[in-house]
């Protein structure tokens, strides 16, 4: 029973075709996690600004983003979209538009409080240096924030890597999917473990990817801590 | 009141190392019941370290501690029952912040010691109305200053009845104007005749409390005398030099 | 499937009522009920998971705290195992792939396997940092008023890390409910499954997801309100000095 099931990894080409999934699925983390960067940084130092109706607006937002579950947000964007607007989207799109929304929401948030809480007497004592304004900026207070920014940005990354998992529910070929089609194959085949070892295929290449990751921003976290 | 001849402290050549470091060596030092003995020196000579050997937060690697005729370093050592009779305040304030002052003290005679709360309440509250805070009595730590939280905190480890007190510079972390507050119910506690092991850095105030004085230097006891003999005459150079670093600061103060 | 039945029976019904700002009115009373049973099953699963979850939090924080042999190991190999892959491939595993061999559980049973599998670990992680937090001053004044070590956990130790774990373990409950989101995959009527339902008869998009997200809405607003007070709270109360 045990070498049946396992035999359907090494069939044919399954597991490039997994591998094929597993960059479908990083694939839509990265390209969001970058737009979530970008965008989350502009409203963050928005956000860390004195202009009221930017928190407001900021705040709103963020806390739409924490209430939804993110399962919900892609069937409202993706079958609002399609359904509702009539717009032409493919379900991968749909999950980039909604991966970056909450990742640009979460960034905000982290950028805020990297900003927010630097201590206000190191700028003074930039400015007691003689420093100008503009080297303060980027000598000091840059250089610090980004300290603070990129253990917690890092852990984000896996969080979105973790949710892109769910893309597989609005119907995106990635490697759930692929991984549900290799199954279904290897049962018409009377491979009956087959489902076992996919799924515990999956879960491994998700650790991989993403243990590395949360060790490196646990690390980095320990190292600038103090 | 002067100390009577029963000893109720005895330790006989301990020796404590961090690693392969050691911080004290071969220490023998006997407390008389009612005597309040001194402890200066200069800092990380071990002072500290000699108070947490006595009530059992570092274990010791040679020699022995006795307590009231009982040997409290043999394996096997019940250091909860033993700590009931050791009160100890720390250099930091220490009190539990969840806590109200009166829920503080009344902690280790209820639980550790099973006493009635009704017992310890009263004499908590007349511990309280002695150094002026019975009206603080359901305040939490961090709405009191600190030379109260330290009052509190040596009414907790009173209240607990202890044989001897044990004090690790409970006025350095403090303003200078709440020093004098914490240092009196210390003055106050001596005259009642309660034992004490005093670890501090003002000496005027170790010039008025001790029966003996301790110096210590690099883990050793150094010099060991009356405060006047010690103070006014030290013997050995390493102490001449570190009272030599008070009589500079103070003059310093003089001129300014 | 039930679902399904019954709502082809009613259809004829809901298109009667249909249209007035685009939106069908009468699609919201008649669907509603089946969102609200939904939203219990899927708070009901929740919240035997939160409680599981804390307990195995716990286990696990005060394993780590007092450096149990053997068992520390283990703890820290589940922590990274259950927080570094996605909720949706530990139920797709439990619930496909281990019958295969042989192992098989309940619709309920799966999801609240899964989501005490993750829980587990955020809530070990929220009570280690709690405990973490006090101080060895904390511990010594309290060894030193003769309080055993149990006395020292109950008094001390305790109640001033669950204080400063409290917003942690509120976030905690409120991701956990999120993530039901998931459970439509092992078969468990949520509102999730609700809309998928209804979104898979191609009528009524619109007021289908609407619902949902009042769904939603109504199930973690109200905590996440009480959550943002509490944290306020413990923060103006200021434990520690
Ligand atoms: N936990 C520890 N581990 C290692 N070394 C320690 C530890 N605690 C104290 N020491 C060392 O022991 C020496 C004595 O410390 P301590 O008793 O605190 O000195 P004092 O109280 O006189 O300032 C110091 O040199 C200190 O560095
Ligand atoms: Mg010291």
């Amino acid at each position: 029973m045990l070498d049946t099931g396992i035999k359907v990894l090494f069939e044919g080409n399954n597991i490039t075709r997994l591998l094929d999934g597993l960059w479908v699925t990083t694939r839509i983390a990265l390209i969001s996690v970058i737009l979530s960067v970008f965008f989350g940084t502009i409203i963050g130092i928005g956000w860390s600004s004195r202009f009221r109706i930017i928190h407001v607006f900021a705040r709103f937002y963020l806390e739409i983003m924490r209430i939804m579950p993110i399962l919900v947000l892609l069937f409202l964007f993706y079958f609002g979209l399609t359904r509702i607007a009539h717009i032409n989207l493919n379900a991968e799109m749909a999950s980039i538009i909604v991966f970056t929304l909450w990742g640009t929401a979460e960034m905000s948030d982290l950028v805020r409080g990297a900003l927010t809480s630097l201590p206000k007497h190191q700028k003074e004592s930039g400015l007691a240096l003689g420093l100008k304004s503009f080297d303060i900026y980027f000598y000091i207070l840059v250089p610090q924030a980004i300290r603070r920014l990129l253990p917690a940005t890092i852990n984000l990354t896996t969080r979105i890597i973790k949710s892109t998992s769910l893309v597989v529910l609005i119907g995106v070929v990635e490697l759930l999917k692929v991984g549900q089609q290799i199954i279904e194959t290897a049962s018409l085949l009377r491979n009956q473990t087959a489902a076992f070892w996919v799924y515990a295929v999956i879960f491994l290449l998700y650790f991989i990817i993403c243990y590395p990751i949360s060790q490196l921003s646990f690390h980095l976290e320990k190292k600038w801590q103090s | 009141m002067h100390p009577t001849d029963e000893i109720i402290l005895s330790l006989d050549k301990i020796n404590k190392s961090y690693d392969d470091r050691i911080v004290l060596h071969e220490i023998s030092l006997d407390v008389k019941k009612g005597e309040v003995v001194v402890v200066i020196g200069p800092s990380g000579c071990g002072k500290s370290t000699l108070l947490r050997c006595i009530n059992g937060l570092e274990p010791i690697q040679n020699g022995r501690i006795r307590l009231n005729d009982q040997t409290i370093t043999d394996v096997g050592t019940d250091w909860t029952k033993v700590r009931q009779h050791i009160g100890m305040v720390f250099q930091s304030y220490d009190l539990f912040p969840h806590m109200t002052v009166i829920e503080n003290i009344l902690l280790g005679p209820i639980k550790a010691q099973k006493r009635s709360k009704k017992e310890v309440e009263a004499q908590a509250e007349l511990l309280l109305e002695r150094v002026g805070l019975l009206d603080r009595k359901t305040a939490y730590p961090r709405q009191l200053s600190g030379g109260q939280k330290q009052r509190v905190a040596i009414i907790r480890a009173l209240c607990m009845n202890p044989d001897i007190m044990l004090f690790d510079e409970v006025t350095a972390s403090l303003d200078p104007e709440m020093v004098r507050e914490v240092l009196d119910v210390m003055l106050q506690l001596a005259k009642s005749g309660m034992t004490m092991i005093i670890v501090t850095h003002e000496m005027a105030f170790a010039k008025a409390v001790a029966d003996r004085v301790l110096f210590m230097d690099n883990g050793y006891i150094v010099e060991s005398g009356k405060p006047e003999e010690f103070f006014n005459a030290p013997q050995t150079q390493r102490a001449k030099k570190f009272l030599n670093q008070f009589k500079f600061s103070e003059n310093r103060e003089d001129e300014a | 499937m039930t679902l399904f039945l019954s709502v082809s029976n009613q259809m004829d019904l809901i298109n009667e009522g249909t249209i007035l700002i685009g939106m069908d009115y009468l699609f919201f009373a008649k669907y509603a009920p089946l969102y609200y049973e939904g939203a219990l099953l899927a708070l009901n699963i929740a919240a035997i998971s939160v409680i599981l979850s804390i307990m195995v939090g716990l286990c696990c924080a005060c394993i780590h705290y007092y450096k149990v042999p053997l068992l520390k190991p283990s703890v820290s190999i589940y922590i990274e195992l259950s927080r570094n892959t996605p909720l949706l491939v530990q139920l797709f595993f439990l619930y496909f792939g281990l019958p295969k061999m042989g192992i098989r559980f309940e619709s309920e049973s799966c999801a609240i396997i899964a989501l005490t599998f993750l829980g587990g670990s955020y809530m070990s992680e929220a009570f280690r940092s709690g405990l973490e937090s006090i101080g060895k001053l904390q511990l010594e004044s309290g060894l030193s008023i003769g309080l055993n070590k149990i006395q020292l956990m109950r008094y001390v130790v305790l109640p001033q890390a669950f204080a400063i774990a409290l917003p942690a373990i509120g976030a905690n409950i409120i991701f956990l409910i999120k993530e039901t989101s998931m459970l439509s995959v092992v078969a468990l009527e949520d509102p999730m499954f609700v809309a998928k339902d209804l979104i898979g008869m191609n009528s009524d998009t619109k007021e289908a997801l609407l619902l949902l997200v009042v769904t939603y809405i109504v199930m973690i607003l109200p905590l996440s309100l009480i959550l943002t007070f509490i944290e306020k709270k413990v923060r103006h109360a200021g434990y520690g000095h």
